[in-house]
């Protein structure tokens, strides 16, 4: 075949070169790189912008402005009639906030009688002072009498002026913080007993009209009991369903329109569930009011059509070579299910209820219905307890006017993202980890 | 489809002769006829299994072997839309009949699928499963034995003894098939289902798998569907022809390959058509 000299062969002549329209084809392409990168680019713009703005607002929320002051539990101020043993209310509606403006003013030497400049002091320290003295007293009474040191919250006013978070170009009187304010916090500032420490208040206080004593305690408990109630009741009864639905269920006109009705249910505006949750759990069941209880089983409600899908479409993806392995091996369908198929479809399953938590603990809509709006100062000791819940107790700081409860409300965005963020990193691990392939 | 050679041509008339002897009728399909919701998938199927032989179901892709396959142990009841007509029989009981029950049937008649599928579970866990769901063995030692020796049976001991516990799917495809094969024989079934087994298989593990089969036939019956003749011939005592859902002709494996009655077999093993 190769025996006849390349120079004696015949060379085709190449044909013409036909225009294809390759250009046209490679500009459309190369414009569709560039809307591409255009769109992720301005979502991630406003990604950053967003987190950004929270970050920049809310991190002063983590840090809270005290002074310490030697508080000197005088029995006269505290007691003055000497009634405490037998009338424990004494020691509850003593004046203690004097006992804090004595320690503040003998500290900054200014003279008790000098009432112009006494005055003056009115604001500097928080009002929480009172109860913050109080539980002092009440948990050990035998500290009348003596003198020690406490870290007394200071005012939100003077809390933002320390951040520096108060313009001190504007004049005087149209500001919330005097001059005079001013340069005894700079004082006590220099000799360190205005300082800022982390702010652990964030975390435990109730709610509160004075933004240093007010904290996201009560929601973080609503919150958490209404994820417990979530997971216990939308985790099986979700499962039970779908493995129903799946594997059991006959496949037919009835069975079509209950899986058309799950996946609209999964789209219905949350508020809906919230005004079904009054209607039936509140006002025809007769549940309490703002109870985590009653926002659990509406979110309950909400969450089951996301697992339900989640967990049909994990069943359905184990492959049917599994399923007709256990079945030709003479496996019970109900052996089949819960021996081979659920455990395939465990990592799917999760993933889809983390998915399904992260959604009902960011929801706020249906829980303002059922009156999870309220003003809650005491930890709820039950689910049927009054409570709110992390979303909620941000709508309540962002209709505040004060500039510290803006701070706050930024804070606990903060802190909710991160508790999203937690859950949607584990339910990637998750599915990372105990995926299987095939 | 190349035409047989002469060297498997012998072997099964060999095979043949050897079978002579047992002629007992182990399944019995009477007028099967299988619907896919309205569709008729097979029709008026009478073909007879017999025991401790093994009957090779040929036929052009989609012509109802597999399908008839499956009713032998009801794997076509999962299916919703699927309708049985007709009687198959198992040592003269009606499977269908309400007082078989399913799960039982199928200890009975195991199957091997086309595709290797063992559970992704450790290699021992796969083949005491079905030990286990039927409780065949009381004790550890018990369970044990039964895996011992069914993967001796299936020829796969020697290759995974030393790692039973690792998982059943880092073995290789052949090893898989062999492994599937124990998991079947590990609940003792009077008769064993194989669709397909070596389709997703290369020569060599193909080889070994036949190797097998020919083996398992002094005390199993088995009823395999395949697409190589080659392998119908080499494996089989007894041939099943369909096309287009009707059994086109049934008889001993040489006969069919050398002297097929209907002009549809012979154009068939001799590659015309399919």
């Amino acid at each position: 075949m190769t025996d006849i000299p390349l120079d004696t062969m015949v060379r085709a002549a190449a044909p013409a070169r036909r225009d294809i329209g390759l250009k046209a084809r490679y500009a459309a392409e190369r414009r569709f790189r560039i809307y591409g990168v255009l769109a992720i680019s301005v979502g991630l713009a406003f990604l950053a912008i967003m987190l950004i703005t929270i970050v920049s607002k809310g991190y002063t929320a983590f840090w809270q402005t005290t002074v310490t002051l030697p508080i000197n539990f005088d029995e006269k101020i505290i007691d003055p009639s000497n009634k405490r043993a037998t009338d424990p209310d004494v020691l509850i509606k003593a004046n203690y906030p004097k006992l804090a403006d004595k320690a503040l003013m003998a500290k900054l030497g200014i003279d008790p009688s000098n009432k112009p400049m006494a005055l003056k002091l009115k604001g500097f320290l928080s009002e929480g002072a009172r109860v913050q003295l109080r539980d002092i007293v009440v948990a050990d009474p035998s500290v009348i009498g003596t003198t020690r040191n406490v870290d007394i919250l200071a005012a939100a006013n003077l809390d933002s002026a320390f951040k520096g978070q108060i313009d001190l170009n504007v004049e005087e009187a149209r500001r919330k913080v005097s001059d005079q304010q001013i340069a005894w916090m700079n004082q006590l500032k220099a000799d360190g007993t205005m300082a800022e420490h982390f702010n652990k208040g964030l975390f435990t206080y109730g709610a509160s009209s004075r933004p240093e004593t007010s904290g996201m305690g009560v929601a973080i408990i609503g919150s958490f009991y209404m994820m417990v109630i979530v997971l216990l009741l939308a985790l099986p009864i979700g499962v039970a369903a779908s493995i129903y639905l799946e594997e059991f269920a006959k496949k037919n006109r009835f069975t079509d329109l209950i899986e058309v009705n799950i996946n609209n249910l999964a789209a219905v505006p949350s508020i809906v569930f919230g005004l079904l949750g009054l209607a039936v759990f509140i006002n025809f069941l007769g549940m309490p009011r703002s109870a985590a209880f009653v926002g659990g089983l509406v979110l309950t409600l909400m969450t089951l059509p996301t697992i339900i899908i989640a967990t049909r479409a994990a069943l359905a993806a184990v492959p049917p070579s599994i399923r007709s392995a256990a079945l030709g091996l003479g496996a019970s369908k109900m052996q089949m299910v819960f021996q081979h198929i659920l455990p395939l479809a465990a990592p799917g399953i999760l993933t889809g209820t983390i998915i399904g938590l992260a959604r009902a603990l960011g929801e706020t809509a249906p829980l303002l219905l059922i009156g999870m709006v309220a003003f809650v100062a005491d930890y709820p000791k039950t689910p049927f307890d009054p409570a709110t819940a992390l979303p909620v107790q941000i709508y309540m700081w962002a209709n505040e006017a004060e500039r510290a409860f803006v701070e706050r409300m930024s804070g606990a965005i903060i802190i909710l993202l991160v508790f999203l963020m937690a859950m949607n990193i584990t339910a990637i691990v998750l599915r990372r980890r105990f995926e299987r392939r095939w | 489809m190349n035409i047989m050679t002469e060297q498997s041509l012998e072997n099964a008339v060999g095979d043949k002769m050897n079978a002579k002897s047992n002629e007992v009728i182990k399944m019995r399909g009477d007028k099967v006829g299988v619907f896919y919701g309205e569709k008729q998938a097979l029709f008026d199927v009478n073909l007879d299994v017999r025991l401790n032989q093994v009957t090779a179901l040929i036929g052009p892709s989609g012509c109802g072997k597999s399908t008839f396959l499956r009713c032998l142990n009801r794997m076509n009841d999962t299916i919703d839309s699927a309708r049985v007509t007709g009687k198959i029989t198992l040592d003269q009981e009606d499977i269908y009949d309400k007082s078989i029950d399913v799960v039982e049937l199928r200890a009975r008649v195991g199957m091997v699928f086309q595709k290797p599928n063992p559970f992704p579970k450790s290699i021992y866990e796969n083949v005491a499963y079905g030990p286990r769901i039927h409780g065949l063995a009381k004790r550890k030692a018990d369970m044990d034995q039964i895996v011992e020796s069914s993967l001796k049976k299936a020829a796969i001991w020697n290759e995974v003894k030393d790692r039973l516990h690792e998982p059943g799917t880092g073995l290789s495809g052949g090893q898989q098939q062999r492994l599937c094969i124990a998991r079947a024989i590990a609940v003792s079934p009077e008769v064993i289902l194989m669709d397909e087994p070596c389709s997703a298989l290369d020569p060599i593990a193909t080889a070994r798998v036949e190797e097998l089969i020919d083996e398992l036939r002094q005390n199993y019956t088995i009823v395999i569907v395949t697409h190589s003749m080659q392998q119908a011939a080499r494996v089989s005592q007894r041939t099943a022809m369909f096309h287009l859902g009707y059994l086109v002709e049934e008889g001993a494996t040489d006969k069919m390959f050398t002297n097929p009655d209907d002009k549809r077999t012979q154009d068939y093993i001799t590659g015309r058509f399919g």
